[in-house]
């Protein structure tokens, strides 16, 4: 299975991960300090940053774009518990 | 300045507006009884809602109105110094209940009126009001914008976490009078109104800060300067008196809160670790002490380390605010990390944490729960916790000690960005 790597900078721990896997699915595991809210991409508390690695998340959906839109927030943001790593690797870090 | 005493109700029983300058009245409402505010202030006589009038030569703004119960002697004080079909402008600085409370049936009394709000501020709006989305029209202002009343302007200051995401100011350009919002305000009932004639609210200002403003310092620091800057005639806050007489005098001191409040004496290169441990049978209490001279071992990390029996909550939330790292150590009784940690980590709302260093360890006898249980805490006040933390059964071994001395070895690291990055599969992962 194809691989991709996730780098939680706040904690300094880079996790190797199957293509495809969501963020939710590794912070938590790993201890980053990213908090969630819902689990579902309606509240927005994951937001969080992509410090580098954007292109090899898959987009958005509206669901998420919509939350986005309306936390006003960046280009660099995305929802944890929304965002599946599809590849290469992608460092992120809390809001 | 106004030197007439304040009258609150006509002979006839309405509510009086108080005029606060030329054509600018305090229309709000007074709550003598309240005790409580928002489950977590204490509130000693009392609070007061603070709504505006502003009259202009072509145009009346409403600056923020009331709490939902006070909204009969908010629309009788408005009532005395403006036709509901004159108000053009409507400005909410803070979309609480507190101030939003009259907000429906203002609208509804005048709805030619532009109502202003933060761009922070819609999402909220729609949570408190309830509407569908398009039947509210509004405008969204941030730093720098105006909105013209004819021979007199209001003109907006950007300055978010206030204590709340949409959180502005107003200023009125030409007689120098910021409504304020709760930044400058405090729970302070007093019918006298202004602060040269009200009683001694200095504390309740102070507390207001503490327990308000002192979670957002960062905020704070960042608009204090669009503040400083203006000239500066009257503050008018949401909440308590209006001040009037020295006015700066204010704003000075939420600089002096804002900023630093211990003298730290370490370099401005060194990162500081405060470790806070309790300790029923003196393992815990070893383990701290491992940690710390582990901790060290690395130059550039200054560390303390407190028996959270010997002290009030009060000064080590002092300490952890000004701190890079903290490392908290508990036993596990039934399950459990023990009350004063659990009092100490309660209060950590107070005060700025996201991102500093947190860990967690302690001596157990059964099972150990507490070292997971502060984990998941210090995550979820948005400390990040990179170290795994450490517990031991019972007493520690001279093995299990060196383990401890590495591990505060490795909070150091972290602490002065030596640590580098770890690699693991997500498969190690429990």
């Amino acid at each position: 299975m194809p691989k991709a790597q996730v780098l939680f900078e706040d904690i300094g721990v880079a996790v190797t991960v199957p293509a495809g896997t969501r963020l939710i699915e590794v912070s938590e595991k790993v201890g980053a300090g990213i908090t969630y809210g819902c689990r579902e991409g309606e509240c927005g508390t994951c937001m969080m940053k992509i410090v580098k690695g954007m292109e090899n998340l898959a987009n958005p959906s509206m669901l998420e774009t919509k939350v986005l839109q309306e936390q006003m927030a960046g280009r660099q943001n995305r929802l944890a518990c929304q965002a599946q790593v599809l590849q290469g690797e992608v460092v992120v870090r809390p809001g | 300045m106004i030197s007439a005493p304040v009258r609150l109700r006509r002979p006839g029983g309405d509510f009086d507006a108080v005029p606060v300058a030329r054509d600018v009245h305090w229309i709000g409402a007074l709550d003598p009884t309240l005790r409580s505010f928002d489950i977590i202030l204490k509130t000693a006589n009392g609070t007061t809602y603070n709504s505006y009038c502003v009259r202009g030569s072509e145009g009346v703004a409403v600056i923020d109105t009331v709490k939902a119960e006070f909204a009969d002697e908010f629309f009788s004080r408005l009532e005395q110094v403006a036709r509901y079909d004159e108000i053009t402008t409507i400005v909410l600085n803070h979309l609480e209940p507190d101030h939003t409370g009259a907000l429906p049936e203002l609208l509804r009394r005048a709805p030619q009126a532009r109502l202003y709000i933060s761009h922070r501020a819609p999402l909220m709006l729609k949570g408190l009001l309830k509407y569908d989305g398009e039947s509210l029209d509004f405008t969204t202002v941030t730093q720098g914008d105006t909105v013209s009343l004819g021979d007199r302007s209001l003109r907006f200051l950007h300055t978010p976490f206030l204590h709340w995401p949409d959180t502005q100011c107003t200023y009125l350009v030409e007689d120098g009078i910021l409504f304020s919002g709760d930044i400058f305000g405090c729970h302070f009932c007093d019918p006298r109104l202004f602060n040269d004639h009200v009683g001694d609210f200095r504390f309740s200002f102070e507390y207001y800060y503490q327990h308000i403003m002192r979670p957002f310092r960062e905020h704070v620091l960042a608009a204090l300067p669009l503040v400083e800057e203006l000239a500066l005639n009257l503050i008018c806050p949401a909440h308590g008196p209006i001040h009037r007489d020295a006015p700066r005098g204010y704003v000075k001191r939420y600089r002096q809160l804002a900023e630093s409040q211990l003298a730290n004496e370490a370099s401005q290169r060194d990162k500081t670790l405060v470790i806070f441990y309790i300790s029923a049978y003196g393992n815990t209490a070893v383990m701290a002490q491992a940690i710390k001279d582990g901790a060290e071992t690395v130059d550039g990390v200054r560390v303390s380390v407190y028996d959270l029996q010997g002290g009030e909550v009060t000064p080590f939330v002092d300490l952890i605010e000004e701190a890079d790292g903290l490392a908290i150590g508990s036993p596990t009784i039934n399950g459990d990390a023990v009350k004063p940690v659990w009092d100490l980590l309660s209060c950590l709302t107070q005060v700025p944490l996201k991102g500093k260093l947190g860990a967690a360890f302690g001596s157990y006898g059964w099972s150990g729960e507490a070292v997971g249980m502060l984990e998941d805490r210090l995550r979820g006040l948005k400390l990040r916790v990179p170290c795994p933390g450490i517990k031991l059964k019972l007493i520690p071994t001279g093995e299990e000690l060196a383990d401890c001395h590495a591990f505060g070895r490795n909070l150091a690291l972290q602490l002065t960005g030596q640590a580098g990055f770890r690699v693991v599969d997500i498969a190690e992962l429990a």
